[in-house]
């Protein structure tokens, strides 16, 4: 990215170079640096996160969710804003909002009221959406999220961002749109789905911190199941808020970013506009305030045409619904109420499921591992699942299992873009692996070779492998003494260097050995076997 | 009574008029009240049915009427009022736009003015200390559906609505149209009008 940039802009590429990148400015590391740099504009990021709620029918009818289903099939009178049809709350999705403002640390409103925020488009076919932008559903929640940090990116940073409000709302329409007839297609399907709108407040920095926030909610969604939060699928919809400002100064003119379907174009988007806001600072420019949209392909944000200047959205009362009444615990339910039409906090509270955050301390308290792996066993699905059916199988100890399972596993994963399930590798073949080469059958660097061998060409045994390519372990003394014995007297230079004192070079002569035997010699006894004749 | 009440439905302006009548007027049936009548209404059968309650009134008691017989409301003196709110060109285009309603005329304008000088007569009420009521609904529970699907499937009906479909989709223009400007507009008005 910085490579485009400096064509486009050759006199700003020198500028560039004196600011650190927004990844490295995240860094904990390089904070003094940053003091030292008065010209520092740093980035500010708010996520305006929206989530469609896991339900069976929508928020105000109760017509079907389904992702793809025939075009206006899940659609009833109300959906289509047809006169004459009134809202009826889905209680589904008053529990789920509620639920996951007390994952997320929230104040629930015991009292909260529906709004009308009007703006004409043609997948709104009301006009208007019925959001709650005066009082929402909870206020005042904490994401407590981890990103990578310290020299090698080992090191797990906890950062917390604040949630302003959740609230609940209507989903719009689908638009097609078909510039070659200039003519937009509407579905209605979706028209009407609940969804939870987190707004969050502008406590990022970067395009890193935004990303493993959003990868921090979607696990916590997923466990929570009020959501399945696939960005892909656009179960979860993010919007950033980006501006920049020098540390300690009012914040800037803000753009808005949407169209972002992942995660990882997300930190790219984010970073992006940062640096764009910087040039137009640098230039001597000033930023617009628009809504731009994030162009996968190219990396870069363009304004969206349909936005015109501010829009005033003239939000009003929703007269069709009255306040919505949350109870904190069944003494509080006024009595003769129907017990299916109050949703008590205290009992949501007590059914919320194990949160992503507790699992990851639970897994370095029971096995012992660092928390950067716990992270990483979290962080992808099934891996947990995988990590504790190969414990089950083999006696080696969790900590030495854990560095095969997020370095070996994942990394083959990664790059066949695979996810868990599809391992070629099931946990038993690698449980027997760990246990050739725990046995001393087989040196670690061979071990790795069979693995590979075994994600080739999957349902052969680790043990048939090794038997096949002849890859155990050569343990018999004479054949090792008389290898060693060969690189002795072949190399005088360094057996000399090693009698005057230089034992490094005993390493070299390792690595002559090992490659006259492909690796397959056992380092220990060599390692004694050479320090005995270079002695 | 009726008479009176239904003809305050019928025609706003009539009701500051009507409310001091005396009611004596009802109980004759003479030519004159009943033409009055007629001119006030429309509709024929307004005035069968007046004939028919007025004939049953006559043999109930004295009725008391709730309508007072002077009017009861008073113009609020201008300076009581806030200053009379100036609308710029640009936010009433702003209006326009948002709204999608037109005032094109002077006399639209006016009356938009009007209309906003006499809401302001709220600004009188005292409301220091009061809870704002945003729905006449807010004591009442809201009813909260069970999670089942019970509607939808009835893609042929709606589609039927819109008459122009394509393969189960409706159609719109493509993205949103911002509105022209106000220059713009007048040159397009002025070419429909030729």
């Amino acid at each position: 990215m910085n490579k485009q940039i400096s064509l486009l802009y050759p006199k700003a590429s020198c500028v560039i170079r004196r600011i650190s990148t927004p990844r490295a400015r995240c860094d904990s590391e390089l904070q003094p640096r940053a003091k030292s740099d008065p010209q520092q504009l740093v980035g500010v990021v708010g996520l305006e996160v929206h989530a469609q709620i896991n339900s069976n029918t929508k928020l105000f009818s109760g017509s079907s969710v389904r992702f793809s289903a025939p075009p206006n099939s899940l659609v009833s009178p109300f959906d289509a804003s047809l006169p004459g049809t009134l809202p009826v709350l889905n209680k589904r999705c008053v529990e789920a909002a509620v639920m996951t403002a007390l994952a997320l640390n929230c104040t629930i409103n015991k009292k909260s009221l529906f709004d009308r925020k009007h703006y004409f488009y043609a997948d709104l076919p009301a006009g208007y959406q019925i959001t709650q932008q005066r009082r929402p559903i909870a206020v005042d929640g904490t994401l407590t999220y981890s990103i990578l940090g310290g020299k090698k990116r080992s090191q797990v940073i906890r950062r917390t961002s604040t949630i302003k409000q959740i609230q609940l709302e209507q989903d719009s329409g689908k638009s097609l749109h078909d510039d070659l007839r200039s003519q937009t297609l509407i579905d209605l399907n979706r028209a009407g789905v609940g969804l939870m709108e987190l707004v969050m407040e502008p406590d990022m920095s970067c395009g890193e911190e935004a990303a493993a926030a959003v990868r921090e909610l979607q696990l916590i969604l997923q466990a929570l199941g009020t959501c399945q939060a696939n960005m892909s699928e656009g179960q979860l919809r993010v919007d950033a808020n980006v501006s920049v400002h020098k540390p300690g100064e009012p914040l800037g003119v803000r753009t808005e970013v949407k169209n972002i379907n992942s995660v990882r174009f997300l930190s790219r988007a984010i970073d992006y506009e940062i640096q764009r806001h910087i040039q137009v600072l640098q230039r001597g420019g000033t930023v617009q305030n628009e809504t731009r949209a994030f162009d996968s392909k190219s990396g870069e944000t363009i304004p969206m045409r349909d936005k015109e200047g501010l829009q005033d959205y003239r939000f009003m009362p929703e007269p069709n619904l009255p306040p919505l009444i949350v109870y904190e615990d069944n003494a509080s339910l006024p009595t003769g109420i129907d017990a299916c039409q109050a949703v008590v906090v205290q009992e949501i509270r007590a059914g919320l499921p194990e949160l992503p955050s507790i699992k990851r301390d639970r897994l370095v308290q029971t096995y012992g591992i660092l928390p950067e792996h716990s992270f990483t066993l979290v962080n992808e699905d099934g891996l947990v699942e995988y990590f504790e059916a190969v414990l089950k199988a083999t006696t080696k100890e969790p900590r030495k299992v854990i560095g095969w399972v997020t370095n070996e596993l994942v990394g083959h994963l990664k790059q066949r873009d695979m996810s868990v399930s599809q391992s070629p590798i099931s946990p038993s073949a690698l449980a027997e692996l760990l246990e050739r080469q725990e046995s001393g059958h087989i040196s670690s660097s061979v071990a790795k070779q069979v693995f590979q061998e075994m994600w080739r060409s999957p349902g052969k045994t680790a043990s048939q492998i090794i038997q096949e390519q002849d890859l155990g372990l050569v343990s018999d003394a004479t054949q090792l003494h008389s290898i060693c014995q060969k690189v002795v007297d072949s190399h005088p230079v360094e057996v000399h260097a090693i009698r005057n004192g230089n034992k490094k070079v005993l390493n070299k002569l390792m690595g002559l050995v090992q490659k006259e035997t492909k690796g397959r010699a056992d380092p220990v006894l060599v390692r004694a076997i050479l320090q005995e004749k270079t002695s | 009574m009726s008479l009176f009440s239904l003809s305050a439905k019928c025609t706003c302006r009539a009701v500051s008029m009507k409310s001091h009548r005396p009611s004596f007027n009802l109980l004759t049936n003479d030519g004159y009240s009943v033409t009055k009548v007629e001119n006030l209404h429309r509709r024929n059968r307004c005035l069968q049915s007046h004939i028919t309650r007025v004939t049953r009134l006559l043999s109930s008691e004295p009725h008391h009427s709730k309508v007072p017989k002077v009017a009861t409301w008073e113009l609020i003196p201008e300076d009581q009022l806030p200053p009379p709110a100036h609308l710029p060109a640009d936010l009433v285009d702003q209006l326009e736009r948002l709204a999608l309603v037109d005032f094109p005329t002077k006399q639209g304008l006016a009356c938009l003015e009007k209309a906003i000088r006499f809401a302001d007569q709220l600004h009188v009420v005292d409301t220091s200390g009061v809870e704002p009521m945003d729905s006449v609904l807010e004591d009442r529970a809201l009813q909260l559906r069970h999670d089942a699907v019970i509607e939808g499937g009835c893609a042929e009906e709606l589609l039927q609505l819109s008459k122009n479909t394509v393969e189960e989709y409706f159609v719109a223009p493509p993205g949103n149209i911002p509105l022209p400007r106000r220059e713009e507009r007048a040159t397009m008005m002025k070419h429909s009008e030729l």
